[in-house]
């Protein structure tokens, strides 16, 4: 294999693993601020308890989450230095903006959210709660903007020829808010925040089932319905605005999304369907003339399909994007059937009395897990050949210093490392799920033991300075 | 060239860049510290106690390697594709080690078992150290340089960075961190394991002071361009001066258990160190010692005026931010560590 596919492995690989934990943040984090929210407002024990729980499993997925986002930050330097030098004025600003604007407000204040229990006020550890959120949203923003400019780049001019090609920003807010950066970040969010309440409610609907937890689990299942009956409807709207974008700005994705191959025919709209490549058919089961009516209003109006696209300007994985659409928008819209038919329940009050629906719920889980992960595989997977949109090929864009052989030691072991990390947070996250929202039990964590241990040294206020002064002499 | 206060834009950038990652070294630096002093301790609360000491920190501090990196990307996007390119192999490593550092901290606490902790405290401790060492292993080489063509690519193989000198940089940053991370450990602690940690201070204050010794005659003797600038401009003795004060102001408070004028000392001696560097190497980044025409430079690397402009406001308005809060975390979860249920 060569430097160019086995970079893309890796690449895809490492992205991909990363992805399963940010939403999760996102999600969570909004949640959280729900649950805490109502502890302040209400004042009630449980809401406590059920923010404390999460929090334990928030930062079991943060930690995951930043230790594979920092390789992600590095990786386009390693492998892909020419598109490096090529984007560096643009993207680079995108991601030291995230760096110093949304990275270091989460983790700085995720500090608190985790140990400062004890050491602030309730207030202040809600506000904590909040600015992690607000932290790891703002991630979500200029990651999203990075990569959206790859997709629609504005606000640049192009310096240099061949090689020393590069791209430079004439107009910073014309590069973040280009075309599909705010459909794209709500789209991103909306997403985020329908993996994180899939995860409560899944974990909620255990619970029940299980007969623990209960009055716990059934208000933090509510809670997080919540959230995902309004951001399942937000995903439809914001999913329909960002595919307008891509019919808009990149003809040629939107063709291999629908399987579209002849430009004089008008457009059918697939509920799923199969690619053949070869014989440039689409079967399936269709509305005709359906894209046609989306894109313009028209059942009848052609739609520019992939045959118009010189063969190396259009993706090569038809049938791979195809499906990965298709697959995302099923499952979107069986999120909404789901969270919509539970409110009914909730509202007829009888949410909790269908055993099997507890249990879509412990599965349903994985479903916006699958959907984030498939749409991204929409997005830039159908963006190819091309790493920028129309600007620079992903062919063009890898280090000419890495040999295939560096690149295969380090995605052996990146694989190796992530498999090992993937089992540690199943087995962590399956062990703080049985362990449960209470911790009475739990003697290795519980203050008495520590009291035992003899850790409670000194019953003192903290001292207002950190250096030691007047405790030697008893210590040697 | 677009100026502002006198200075260009990109030396602006440079001296952000440099103040970050400055930033970074006094930060993580003490993280790292602590972890590779990890494996000294022998009693489950200690071991635990000293990882809660960095517990709600280390992972702000690490956020100064993301600001870097960015910044990096952002202002010198050709240094940034460059220097992680050629670094393949090294920054592999480095990656998977900061990996590894950030689930043994998250992961040890979760499991009562002995095995358990154990497999998680080495792993703990190796990467810490590691982590300490390859600091000080790349910067040793980019002081020294790389090979690099016409177009900024790094021609050479891995096998060019096993040098001594990338080498003895590496064990003088690791014996650096370490005596930085205990000086932290000792401010957090009390009783036995206080006691035993003010012995560890002296002991890394003897490595780092051999390693530093040995590291600057080499420096002295071998690499001239390293020290060019000090020889050509008498006034900047100032700094080495001061570099020798701090160190032996930093046993002079240790005598006197005044640990947090210590800490600050070896915060001065790390910035100090990394002022020379930038010092010495300005206003090129990467050197390339066969064809130094073809060196990267803070001009001929750097983005365009206006994408300087952009990110130097952004830079005035995110760093006191981010100082701001990072004030607020240390300053809440300030004095000796109290082990409770939140802890690791």
């Amino acid at each position: 294999m060569d430097v160019e596919i086995l970079s893309r492995i890796q690449f895809a690989f490492t992205i991909a693993f990363h992805y399963i934990y940010p939403p999760l943040s996102i999600g969570l984090g909004l949640v959280m601020v729900f649950m805490e929210g109502m502890y302040l407002r209400t004042g009630q024990e449980i809401y406590q308890q059920m923010t404390r729980f999460w929090v334990k499993i928030f930062a079991l997925i943060f930690g995951i989450g930043v230790a594979t986002g920092i390789v992600m930050e590095f990786e386009f330097g390693t492998n892909w230095a020419v598109y490096s030098r090529y984007v560096g004025d643009v993207f680079g600003s995108a991601l030291a903006a995230e760096g110093i604007f949304a990275f270091a407000l989460e983790s700085g204040f995720l500090g608190i959210l985790i140990f400062g229990w004890n050491r602030v006020s309730p207030r202040v550890h809600f506000f904590s709660t909040i600015m992690v959120t607000l932290g790891s949203m703002f991630s979500a923003i200029w990651i999203v903007v990075a990569n959206s400019w790859q997709q629609t780049p504005t606000g640049y001019h192009i310096v240099g020829e061949g090689m020393k090609a590069r791209a430079e920003i004439t107009d910073f807010w014309a590069m973040v808010f280009n075309p599909s950066s705010v459909e794209r970040i709500s789209h991103v969010w909306s997403g985020s925040f329908l993996a994180g309440a899939f995860l409560v409610t899944s974990v909620s609907a255990w619970y029940i089932l299980k007969g623990k937890y209960i009055e716990l689990s059934k208000a933090s299942f509510k809670i997080a319905l919540s959230v995902a009956a309004v951001t399942s409807l937000l995903q439809l709207f914001t999913g329909h605005k960002s595919a307008d974008v891509v019919a808009h700005y990149q003809p040629a994705k939107l063709a291999a999304m629908e399987g579209h191959f002849d430009s004089l025919k008008a457009a059918d709209l697939y509920l799923f369907g199969w690619v053949n490549k070869k014989e440039q058919t689409t079967t399936g089961i269709a509305i005709p003339g359906g894209l046609s009516y989306f894109v313009h209003g028209d059942i009848d109006k052609p739609i520019r399909g992939l045959n118009s696209f010189p063969e190396n300007e259009r993706p090569g994985a038809v049938n791979f994007v195809f499906q990965t659409y298709h697959l995302m928008i099923s499952i979107g819209m069986a999120l909404i059937a789901l969270s919509l038919y539970s409110v009914f329940l909730w509202w007829r009050g009888t949410l909790f009395d269908k055993r099997w629906l507890l249990w879509v719920f412990v599965w349903a889980v994985l479903l916006p897990q699958i959907a984030n992960q498939v749409g991204w595989y929409t997005a830039e997977v159908g963006r190819q050949p091309w790493v920028v949109y129309g600007l620079l090929r992903t062919s063009d864009a890898l280090s000419e210093a890495v040999t295939a052989n560096q690149v295969m030691f380090s995605l052996i072991m990146f694989t190796l490392v992530y498999m090992l990390l993937f089992a540690l947070f199943i087995y962590l996250l399956n062990k703080k799920i049985t362990h449960g929202p209470y911790d009475h039990h739990d003697d290795e964590h519980s203050p008495r033991h520590m009291e035992m241990a003899g850790s409670f040294t000194s019953e003192h206020p903290t001292e207002a300075t950190p250096a030691p002064r007047g405790k030697d002499s008893e210590s040697i | 060239m677009e100026t502002f206060a006198g200075i260009d834009f990109p030396t602006w950038w440079f001296l952000v860049i440099g103040a970050v990652f400055t930033g970074y070294a006094i930060l993580d630096g003490f993280d790292l510290g602590a972890g590779a002093l990890h494996l000294f301790f022998n009693k489950e609360t200690s071991r635990r106690t000293a990882l809660n000491a960095i517990g709600p920190v280390w992972d702000g501090n690490e956020v100064w390697l993301v600001i870097g990196g960015g910044a990096l990307f952002a202002g010198f996007p050709e240094v940034y594709a460059s220097l992680l390119s050629a670094f393949y192999m090294p920054f592999m490593i480095f990656l998977v080690a900061l990996i590894f550092r950030a689930v043994s901290i998250e992961f040890r606490s979760k499991e009562p078992m002995l095995w358990w902790r154990k497999m998680w405290d080495i792993s703990y401790c190796l990467s810490s150290g590691l982590l300490a060492f390859l600091l000080g292993f790349i910067l040793g080489n980019v002081a020294i340089g790389i090979p690099l063509d016409k177009d900024h690519i790094y021609r050479g193989d891995f096998a060019d960075f096993i040098n001594p000198y990338a080498i003895m940089v590496g064990i003088t940053s690791l014996s650096l961190f370490m005596m930085h991370g205990a000086i932290y450990l000792v401010m957090k602690t009390e009783d036995r394991l206080y006691a035993k940690l003010t012995i560890i201070v002296r002991r890394t204050t003897i490595f780092f002071v051999i390693s530093f010794v040995i590291t600057s005659f080499y420096t002295l003797l071998y690499i001239p361009h390293l020290v060019d600038q000090i020889h050509n401009s008498p006034g900047m003795f100032i700094l080495p001066v001061i570099m020798v004060l701090a160190i032996a102001n930093i046993t002079r408070q240790i005598a006197k258990r005044k640990y947090l004028l210590a800490f600050l000392s070896s915060a001065v001696v790390i910035s100090v160190a990394l002022i020379i560097v930038s010092l010495e190497l300005y206003p090129t980044i990467i050197y390339s010692p066969q064809t130094p025409a073809n060196s990267l430079t803070v001009y001929n690397s750097a983005s365009s005026s206006k994408t300087l402009g952009i990110m130097l406001t952004v830079a005035a308005i995110g760093v006191p931010l981010v100082a701001a809060y990072t004030t607020f975390v240390f300053w809440t979860f300030k004095g000796k560590v109290k082990l409770d249920e939140t802890s690791y």
